[in-house]
């Protein structure tokens, strides 16, 4: 086949030009890469949560904030506010978050049309950086159920995302959430900051242009 | 000193985008904006350099074990249900690619990718009658107008908001649209979505590949990256080989430095990775296609090698005074700006762009802001001088600029025929200088300096002149000026 003699040439051609003998394998000398950067956090709790909050506003997203226990009523507020009916949630998400009074649809391998029927979308976060205002979605089963997303369909299609966010799950630095994703890293995970955003013409900034336009985060203490 | 000709060679290609004021002005508001930005959030950083060091020294170890890292990315790519393909050159990647999509579809979508214009294949794939739908916005405005990108990470900032309404308007059939950006973006909008939830092959480049776990990692604002890596049922990206990075944990420095240095924010509002096929999430069915297309011709060349490293930022051309004048069709090639002008001629095996290399006044900008510290000044007087070592023997012996070379390097040698010359051409310039005091137009082969620039006169006096009229006297001492 065409492709393994185009492969063998693109290695065989790599490897010539490469041809310097080596003083070390690739893994010791890759362990031996600086990484003089920040990677740990200098900051306790309660000033990583005011810095994530403060990044997500400048992003544009809309932050509320929960105390344990109260996530449901705090979930059905902001709702309610948003005006948003149609509700849908990961198969996975923790129920007793779900209030009362709102129907929500569970997904069970609905078809992109239904997804695009609903409003908005409910999830739960699996890392949050403070430092750059980013939500770390994760669907593996290794992760606790609020710290699930669902499929990456799920927090695309509809217009509307609230991401639940629990304390636990807040980080201050990058390399500090691709620590804790580690364990899930062949898993899909996706990186949200902010609603969708272009600066494509004349480089003003237009919040939502494919993905959710609006982004809520509940911050659960 | 003049390049060696080809086909439109960048002064040439220049001097009519100079002449448009309408561009200029475009190009200057978004590098300005762009710039503004960039430093702001580079600022806030205190470990800016050591991201920088850490970066430059990872793309430099994964390019020293290049071959390994392919093969483990395909080997765990394969196990995670993805199929890895090998491509030469632009005609094999293109052909795999129509292959996998001609039966499958009438049309793909597409998430910009500069690997895809880099190849040609949306012209391919309209020759075997598949139509590609661009879904970024910018690269959606491009198409429609039949224009070529002229940025790297903003394709269409040499069109502004009145031109994007009239071509939507006509277009997407929309003739009550207004040129706000916000109505725009919105007619992008429902005019894509069907095509994302139907379409059933997508079109993918890549920003990184993880060596370590099959993973490839993109990164985007719209969101159309999502919906094509996520909606439809087959999913192709064409990915450089230059793109893997060797472990996942990389990838905390390079989604540090790319959305900081491309558009000046924290973090991009997308990044996607995902590993092979998940079952019930994402396409069922997931190509990738590994493009060399003389990239290991790069890798041979000790000195010019480190061109490999670029994760196409965009902060180059922003920074560029050159790119800053011209815009980045003057480029003549899918790479505009500093990082264009060494890697389209390295991509044409020098046979192609030799004029590019010249297109830099070598001041430095690109390598102060780029992230992996790719010394591109070096590499442009490198590049210089391959273009000068393939001229002709004859030529290089008995070509004009050869020979004035060798004159000048004559003169230099002795202190008498310089202070002879230095005397000649302060006479001889007063028949040029203009009323503004500045020489704005030489003669015959000089004329070639002046086209582009106005010229500083000799002044009256040399140094040498100066130099030891004053040890004559002592009083001259704090008078250090030559006037
Ligand atoms: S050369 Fe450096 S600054 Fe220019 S696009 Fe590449 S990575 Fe960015």
């Amino acid at each position: 086949m065409n492709d393994a003699i185009a492969r063998t040439e693109i290695l065989a051609r790599i490897r010539s030009a490469n041809a310097k003998p080596k003083t070390m394998s690739a893994v010791d000398d890759w362990k031996a890469l600086p990484r003089q950067y920040r990677q740990q956090s200098t900051r306790d709790l309660a000033s990583c949560i005011s810095l994530l909050e403060d990044r997500l506003r400048d992003y544009g997203a809309g932050v509320h904030r929960s105390a344990r226990g109260q996530v449901s009523a705090g979930i059905a507020a902001i709702l309610r506010q948003r005006n948003s009916r149609q509700v849908l949630v990961p198969a996975e998400i923790d129920r007793r978050w779900l209030p009362q009074q709102f129907a929500f649809v569970t997904d069970t391998d609905l078809s992109h049309g239904e997804l695009d029927a609903c409003d908005g979308v409910l999830t739960g976060c699996s890392v949050a950086i403070a430092m750059t205002g980013t939500l770390g979605l994760c669907h593996a089963d290794g992760l606790a159920p609020e710290q699930r997303a669902g499929r990456r369909a799920l927090t695309l299609v509809p217009d509307y995302h609230l991401c639940v966010v629990e304390s636990s799950s807040v980080v201050e630095t990058v390399p500090q959430a691709f620590e804790a994703l580690e364990p899930y890293k062949g898993q899909p995970v996706t990186f949200i900051s902010g609603p969708s955003a272009t600066a494509d013409i004349e480089m003003t900034r237009i919040q939502g242009v494919h993905g959710p336009r609006v982004l809520d985060v509940l911050i659960v203490d | 000193m003049a390049a060696p000709n080809s086909a439109a060679d960048f002064p040439s290609a220049a001097l009519p985008l100079l002449r448009n004021v309408q561009l200029r002005d475009n190009v200057r508001h978004a590098t300005d904006v762009i710039q503004r930005k960039r430093s702001r959030v580079v600022g806030e950083m205190p470990d800016w350099e050591m991201l920088r060091d850490s970066a430059q020294r990872i793309r430099e170890h994964t390019m020293e074990y290049l071959a390994d890292y392919l093969e483990q990315f395909e080997q765990n790519c394969t196990a995670a249900g993805g199929q890895v393909h090998w491509a030469r050159n632009a005609e094999e990647a293109n052909r795999i690619v129509i292959k996998l999509a001609q039966n499958a579809t009438a049309s793909v979508i597409k998430i910009k990718s500069m690997t895809t214009e880099e190849i040609g294949l949306n012209r391919a794939l309209e020759a075997a009658g598949i139509q590609p739908v661009e879904t970024d916005l910018a690269e959606l405005i491009v198409q429609q107008s039949h224009d070529r990108p002229s940025h790297i990470v903003v394709p269409a900032l040499h069109i502004n908001r009145h031109q994007v309404r009239d071509l939507f308007a006509r277009t997407m059939n929309l003739t009550q649209l207004t040129d706000r950006a916000e109505d725009l973006t919105e007619a992008a909008r429902a005019y894509l979505r069907q095509k994302f939830l139907q379409t059933p092959v997508a079109i993918s480049g890549a920003n990184f590949l993880v060596a370590e776990t099959g993973g490839v990692c993109i990164v985007e604002s719209e969101g159309n990256g999502r919906m094509c890596l996520t909606l439809p049922r087959t999913l192709i990206a064409i990915a450089g080989i230059d793109k893997v990075v060797p472990r996942f944990r990389d990838l905390e420095v390079m989604l540090q430095i790319l959305p900081r240095s491309a558009t000046g924010e924290r973090m991009n509002p997308y990044n996607s990775i995902w590993t092979g096929v998940h079952p019930g999430d994402g396409p069922q069915e997931f190509h990738i296609v590994l493009l060399d297309n003389r990239r290991t011709e790069i890798l041979r060349d000790a000195d010019a090698r480190e061109t490999l490293h670029c994760i196409r930022c965009g902060a180059c051309q922003n920074a560029c005074p050159v790119y800053l004048q011209t815009g980045g069709h003057a480029y003549n090639s899918v790479y505009a700006g500093p990082i264009g002008a060494i890697l389209t001629p390295q991509l044409a095996l020098m046979r192609e762009g030799q004029s590019l290399p010249y297109a830099s006044s070598l001041c430095g900008a690109c390598y102060e802001v780029c992230p992996v510290k790719i010394n591109i000044p070096e590499v442009l007087i490198h590049l210089r001088g391959r273009i000068v070592q393939q001229q002709p023997q004859l030529q290089r012996t008995f070509g004009l600029e050869a020979i004035a070379m060798r004159f000048a390097q004559w003169l230099f040698l002795s202190e008498a025929r310089l202070r002879l010359a230095q005397w000649i051409g302060r006479m001889a310039q007063k028949l040029f200088i203009g009323n503004s005091g500045w020489i704005e137009k030489l003669p015959g082969m000089l004329g070639g300096w002046t086209r582009t620039r106005d010229l500083r006169p000799m002044p009256p006096q040399s140094f040498r002149a100066w130099f030891e009229k004053r040890s004559e006297s002592s009083t001259v001492r704090n008078q250090g000026k030559y006037e």
